[in-house]
């Protein structure tokens, strides 16, 4: 058992843990765009949505539990990883070219990751927390129409989500790598993790940009 | 030709160091990069200063002595080639060429290019041997390897343990070496059997060295001057899962 928890907690094992927990992140972003696109059909489509995912109950529950612990799993494992990727450097390189295997996601992804982050913590305050805390609070169609009408939230929203699509972009292919099911350095799953990208981040933001342009969309 | 070389000069492990120019008269374009060395050298000693210290053996591209980076780039970014076998017709004339010793805490710098690559060693005498009684050499075809086995190991025991990689890495990972001692012995039958102790004794020590964590950048793959292919992280990271499973003890 202790050989098997210094395993866990080997680079290798810290960077499986990194692995699942992002993928289920992918799944959740998955769930989350499905249910937003219900935006399109409507104020009443979108908060019919939410009713019926609150009252799922118990199982809400049970998937905020592993959300919370698939969040803190990701954010403490990766500070842990950088912290250390930055002291086995030691001396820096007075010049230091790529070699032409980073790609804009892989080098950004310390960047996007607190980005994203310190957005979950915003997007929670925003239209989840009113929810969980108080009885009365407005409907979530309301709450949607009133943060994004306002340009600086629309295009902070636009802009995160580019940010997200960037991370998506390296992590969803260097999940596979990590455990050990990525057949090659480009590839299919190269290519899945850049659609994907770009399917989170051109959905998300027409949703948001939808709701900043159609005034009527959510009434 | 004529260059400008702006070489790192540190007396030893604990001097401090800083970059020195040099003016390369006279260079032939059919030079290595070594002989170019060896030609500022030479002049070096006529002026009665000190040569540049680096490390080199075969100067045909199978010991991994040498490598430095040069540019910004080890062994100076030409695809699958040592320093030793970079010819100076890729320079022109006037350049100014910066030649820096392998970054990492793992690796000191000796002596101005040469560091000290033995944690590579440490690593090797961890777990990368066979240490079970293979017999006597079996008849040709006695034990049936597949192909595919055959050119994955091949491939993997290309490595020469130059550290490129490691050098190259933004996280100063050693996962491109490391896989491909794993691979190199996992895939044949004579190491299959030792797996699960090799990949925990050889990750342990790895870590315990401490080298960075590998992120899937690709930078070692590129760097490499054998051409080492990241498909061995994945080979890894599997054996990993099969050791973290294992009852083996």
């Amino acid at each position: 058992m202790v050989r098997r928890l210094d395993m866990v907690l080997s680079s290798i094992g810290k960077k499986e843990l990194m692995a699942l927990s992002g993928l289920g992140f992918i799944g959740f972003l998955v769930a989350h765009l499905a249910g937003n696109f219900t935006i399109l059909s409507g104020a009443e489509a979108l908060d019919g949505y939410a009713a019926k995912l609150e009252a799922l109950g118990p199982l809400v529950w049970v998937a905020e539990a592993g959300m919370v612990t698939m969040a803190l799993v990701h954010v403490l494992v990766g500070i842990t990883l950088v912290v250390r990727n930055l002291q086995a450097r030691g001396q820096r390189y007075a010049m230091k070219k790529s070699e032409g295997g980073r790609t804009i996601g892989s080098r950004t992804m310390w960047l996007t990751g607190p980005w994203i982050l310190v957005f979950v913590g915003i997007h929670l305050a925003q239209f989840t927390f009113p929810h969980k805390l108080t009885e009365e609070a407005p409907a979530l169609s309301k709450l949607v129409a009133e943060q994004l009408s306002d340009p600086i939230w629309a295009g902070y929203y636009v802009v995160t989500m580019l940010i997200l699509a960037l991370h998506v972009s390296h992590g969803f292919w260097s999940a596979f790598q990590t455990l050990g099911a990525a057949p090659s350095r480009s590839g299919y799953l190269r290519d899945t993790a850049v659609l994907l990208a770009f399917v989170f981040g051109a959905g998300f933001s027409l949703l948001a940009f939808m709701v900043f342009n159609v005034p009527d969309l959510l009434k | 030709m004529e260059l400008t070389l702006r070489v790192w000069r540190q007396a030893g492990p604990n001097a401090p160091g800083k970059f020195e120019d040099y003016q390369a008269k006279d260079v032939s374009p059919d030079m290595s990069f070594l002989e170019m060395l060896d030609f500022v050298n030479e002049d070096l000693i006529r002026q009665g200063k000190e040569p540049i210290t680096f490390e080199h053996d075969c100067r045909e591209g199978i010991c991994g002595c040498c490598g430095t980076m040069v540019n910004g780039k080890a062994h100076g970014g030409f695809e699958g080639t040592t320093l030793c076998q970079v010819h100076m017709r890729h320079f022109k004339n006037g350049d100014t060429i910066i030649v820096e010793p392998w970054r990492s805490r793992v690796f000191p710098v000796l002596k101005d290019l040469m560091v000290d690559r033995s944690p590579f060693d440490k690593i090797l005498h961890a777990g990368g041997y066979v240490s079970v009684n293979v017999g006597g050499a079996p008849d040709a075809n006695a034990i049936p390897i597949s192909p595919n086995a055959q050119d994955t190991a091949m491939d993997a025991a290309q490595c020469i343990g130059c550290g490129a990689c490691v050098a190259a890495c933004p996280n100063g990972s050693a996962m491109l070496f490391v896989s491909a001692k794993v691979s190199h012995l996992d895939v044949l039958p004579q190491g299959k059997v030792e797996t699960v102790r090799r990949t925990r004794a050889m990750i342990a020590k790895m870590d315990e060295l401490g080298f960075g964590n590998c992120t899937n950048h690709a930078e070692c793959e590129m760097a490499c001057p054998k051409k080492i292919s990241i498909s061995h992280i994945a080979r890894a990271n599997r054996s990993f899962w099969r050791a973290l499973f294992s009852h083996e003890s």
